[in-house]
């Protein structure tokens, strides 16, 4: 059992790095830890948590703006923007049923992750919509990075930097972000029977129709039915609906339907969720492609071993299911990217195969050492995360 | 003249003439600019009060060229300003007497174009408006659109984080950047990111964007290009003061309305751009907003007419609703003109910062005081939806004194910016404008820490060095 540290303000937080650096004792940086088993297994003796750096401390509707600090549920942070008929641009995933993990998912979490949902084609990453961010850099001082204005280019950007860090950069103790409005109404269009190919070339039509398609994802055939492919429309009522008869026209030829309501947000829940292999047992890839490849990629691998996938941000992102032994699939989803370009990272597998496999995808040599003189700007004592993201980094 | 820049390094002038003969080993003899005559073409950019001889420019036409470049400055400590276009309006792409200019405007080759995965593979060099020109066939574009887009190059771009205004719909570069080509100062080429989505490691290519060409020369990059929405139609409307009109800001987008574009301009930028570019625009206002929509016809009618609506309910006095692609032309012909047509009846200096938007009316009523206590006048064109601020200070350059005045009044602008919780810049980049009102908006730790990830790049502070960073107080580690 590691010691849990839960500084209750950022300089409480400065506090306990100062002290880390002193002791030269590492910290595993977390918000609530339900995404604790992301990464290469943590080498730390103490964890840095921001679980009591908690609330809203700046909401805005009228400037499209809401920040919050890095320990917030981010189930608080919906709600609070719903109740506006606003939301987070990103639409982020729950990762906790894929996990096997039940605690509240922190703002931090999220942000540290970079995290998004099927809304990334669209509307951008998490890191697309940070503002700001405050953190505890390694020296323990507090460091502040952007704002709470959507146009800001003063200087480096060093919150954006910190989203996707995974906590080997800095505490995170708030950020902010830019939020949209909810949409009034979604409906998706699904097509039925396509296979891998013909399902991306009906994404990227969608995808490069003037009609704003907010979500594509393709659940290939299984034992549950045949394939389906999700074309989403979001947006005011007038809209959506128009937008909706002319994407119908545009596959015309297809088998297909339209879904709305609570069966439309629950087959986007399942997509961001990853539910359709969230089931314990296989260890789970996230494979981030160019998107007319990605089933060629998934393809690929399952022709040599026994995998399950389906895709989501129209292709270019496959979640992929590989049996939990040896290398967990590593050297097939390495070889299939080395053609397709783009990266993977190992999600779900036991401790063993996390400790001995690349879990984040390998650098060439001159990013990997560009990448560690970073880390060595902002944590020139090597506390944060050791060895989370990269071996010795 | 208030911006100092560093001591030029003697050692290197003294070593003027080695140093270009290695360039002139690498380029073709024309894509080496020794000549003072010819040099003097980039002494300056878009800040034209201010300017610097570069000890050479070269203008390579390849990524090897760039690496070569790099590497012969850097065995020599000879520092490199960057250039693509030159109409850094922050005066990011001014050199310095010790400074090699590398200039990649003639890297402008459009590399692939991929519609089935949105993405255009480009040289830096080549134009904003090409992009959009090279792919528009099948009604797609590039959508981050700055106003000097003829111009300005995808690598000015990405250096400064550039917006436009449509951004509020579509983004700025930095979410329109999918991966870049990059040569380190040391010579070695890196790629970031790619035609996939996010980053497969730390996310550098987010930190490489708005860098200001300090921790690398970008060479290539893989932007996203999205299809056109069926159609777009602006509405111009006028209001009896500007706090009618940043209310109508502020309930247009608390209603969930999102124009691609909303834009601002006051009464003497009316008066300015009438006289130039006769569009028509009400001179019996205070204030006005064009806001643009996009879809198919009968959504982008319902669009306007809720936000005629609520304009209505905030005192609009005048109220056009563009029905054709010519109407629409007329209602942006006066907004795209303003900026050239205030620099015919004056000098001017263009200030960025961005505020958060609840404190428009405050921060309109406080800019005014400011540039009336010099003794000046100043035009308000600006980015409504986002906070972007362009306040145009005009001055006359011949009076002395008069542009210190400009000055001064812009610093206080943009301390007000800052002090209301916004920042010294949305979309023009630091360069040497503002860098000594760096600590304004930061503290020294945080400077220092931006200092030493730039140092991560750059140790020996040979990219771009006057820029960003007070002189005063720098690191390297
Ligand atoms: C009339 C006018 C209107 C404008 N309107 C807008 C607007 O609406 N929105 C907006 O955001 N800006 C605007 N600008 C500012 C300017 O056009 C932008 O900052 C633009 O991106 C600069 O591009 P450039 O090619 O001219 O770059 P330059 O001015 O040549 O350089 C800008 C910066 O980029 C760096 N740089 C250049 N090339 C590279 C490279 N290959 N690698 C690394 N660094 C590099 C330079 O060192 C410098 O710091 C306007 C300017 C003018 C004159």
């Amino acid at each position: 059992m590691t010691a849990l540290l839960e500084p209750a303000s950022e300089a409480d937080a400065c506090a306990e790095v100062a002290d880390a650096i002193a002791a030269r004792a590492p910290l595993d940086l977390r918000g609530r830890g339900t995404k604790a088993g992301v990464g290469r297994p943590g080498q730390a003796a103490r964890t840095l948590s921001s679980a009591r750096l908690s609330g809203i401390t700046l909401y805005e509707p009228a400037e499209l703006v809401i920040a919050a600090r890095a320990g917030t549920p981010l189930a608080e942070i919906e709600a609070t923007l719903a109740s506006r008929n606003q939301a987070l641009t990103f639409e982020p995933p729950d990762w906790r049923a894929l996990l096997g993990t039940t605690d509240e998912q922190t703002i931090g979490g999220i942000t540290a992750g970079n995290l998004s949902g099927p809304r990334r084609i669209a509307a951008g990453a998490a890191r697309d919509s940070l503002i700001g961010a405050r953190f505890v850099n390694g020296r323990g001082e507090a460091i502040k990075s952007g704002g709470r204005v959507m146009k800001n280019v003063t200087g480096l950007d060093l919150a954006r930097l910190l989203a996707g860090s995974w906590g080997t950069l800095g505490f995170v103790t708030e950020v902010t972000f830019k939020v949209l409005p909810r949409p009034e109404r979604t409906t998706t269009l699904v097509l039925h029977g396509l296979d891998g190919a013909a399902a991306a070339t009906a994404m990227a039509k969608a995808l490069s129709s003037p009609y704003e398609v907010t979500g594509a994802a393709h659940l290939p055939a299984g034992p549950h039915g045949p394939s389906r492919t999700c074309l989403r429309l979001e947006g005011f009522a007038f809209s959506v609906d128009y937008r909706t008869g002319e994407l119908q026209r545009l596959f015309r030829r297809e088998a297909s339907e339209v879904v709305d309501g609570e069966i439309a947000a629950a087959l986007w829940r399942e997509v961001r969720d990853v539910t359709p292999l969230a089931e314990p047992g296989d260890a789970v890839w996230r494979i981030s492609t160019v998107p007319t490849r990605g089933h060629g990629v998934a393809e690929a691998i399952a022709r040599q071993a026994p995998a399950r996938w389906f895709s989501d941000w129209g292709g270019g992102l496959v979640w992929l299911a590989c049996p939990a032994e040896g290398d967990a699939g590593a050297s097939l989803v390495r070889q299939a990217l080395r053609e397709a370009g783009g990266h993977a990272t190992l999600v779900r597998a036991p401790h063993a195969i996390r400790a001995a496999v690349d879990v984040f995808h390998p650098q060439s040599a001159p990013l990997r050492l560009l990448g560690e003189r970073v880390k060595g700007a902002l944590d020139p004592h090597g506390l944060f995360s050791p060895g989370r993201m990269h071996p010795g980094a | 003249m208030t911006i100092a820049f560093p001591e030029p390094d003697e050692s290197v002038l003294a070593r003027r003439e080695a140093i270009r003969a290695k360039l002139a080993e690498i380029v073709h003899p024309e894509a080496l600019i020794v000549s003072e005559d010819e040099r003097r073409a980039y002494e300056t950019d878009g800040l034209t009060a201010y300017r610097q001889m570069p000890l050479a420019v070269v203008l390579p036409s390849s990524t090897e060229e760039v690496s070569a470049i790099m590497r012969v400055c850097h065995a020599e400590g000879v520092k490199v300003v960057a250039r693509g276009a030159g109409t850094s309006l922050a005066g990011g792409a001014i050199p310095q007497p010790d400074a090699v200019v590398l200039g990649v405007a003639k890297m402008a080759r459009i590399l692939a174009v991929d519609f089935d995965n949105r993405t255009a593979r480009v040289e830096a060099g080549i134009t904003n408006l090409a992009i959009s020109a090279a792919v528009s066939h099948e009604g797609f574009f590039y959508a981050p659109d700055p106003s000097s887009q003829l111009a300005c190059t995808i690598a000015g771009n990405i250096a400064m984080n550039s917006g436009g205004a449509h951004c509020l719909k579509y983004g700025v570069t930095v979410n329109n950047v999918l991966g870049v080509t990059m040569v380190l100062v040391d010579g070695t080429v890196v790629e970031l990111g790619g035609q996939h989505l996010d980053a497969e490691g730390l996310d550098l290519l987010a930190l490489v964007v708005g860098s200001e060409g300090q921790l690398g020369i970008v060479t290539e990059a893989t932007v996203r290009i999205l299809r056109a929405a069926e159609g777009a139609r602006p509405a111009l409307l006028g209001f009896p003061s500007a706090e009618a009109a940043g209310a109508c800001v502020a309930d247009i987008i608390g209603e969930g309305l999102l124009p691609v574009a909303l834009e601002y301009m006051d009464k003497v930028a009316i008066e300015i751009t009438e006289g130039f570019a006769k569009a028509g625009y009400p001179l019996d206002v205070e204030a006005m907003l064009i806001a643009e929509v996009e879809g198919c016809d009968a959504d982008i009618d319902e669009q306007l007419r809720r936000i005629v609506a609520i304009a209505e309910r905030h005192g609009v006095t005048t109220v056009r609703v563009s029905a054709s692609e010519a109407e629409s032309a007329a209602i942006w012909k006066g907004r795209k003109a303003a900026f050239g047509a205030t620099g015919r009846i004056s000098d001017y200096i263009c200030m960025d910062g961005t505020i958060p938007t609840g404190q428009l009316p405050l921060v309109l009523r406080r800019i005014d005081e400011i540039v009336r206590r010099e003794g000046l006048r100043c035009a308000n064109v600006f980015h409504a939806g986002d906070g972007n601020l362009h306040p145009l200070i005009l001055f006359d350059i011949n009076k002395p004194g008069a542009m210190e005045k400009a000055e001064r009044a812009g610093e206080h602008i943009l301390k007000l910016c800052v002090e209301v919780g916004g920042c010294l810049t949305g979309e023009h980049g630091v360069g040497i404008e503002k860098r000594d009102l760096m600590t304004y908006q930061f503290n020294r730790a945080d400077l220092h820490q931006q200092m030493r990830v730039r140092a991560a790049f750059d140790p020996g502070w040979l990219l771009n060095p006057a820029k960003v960073f007070p002189l005063q107080g720098r690191i390297a580690a």
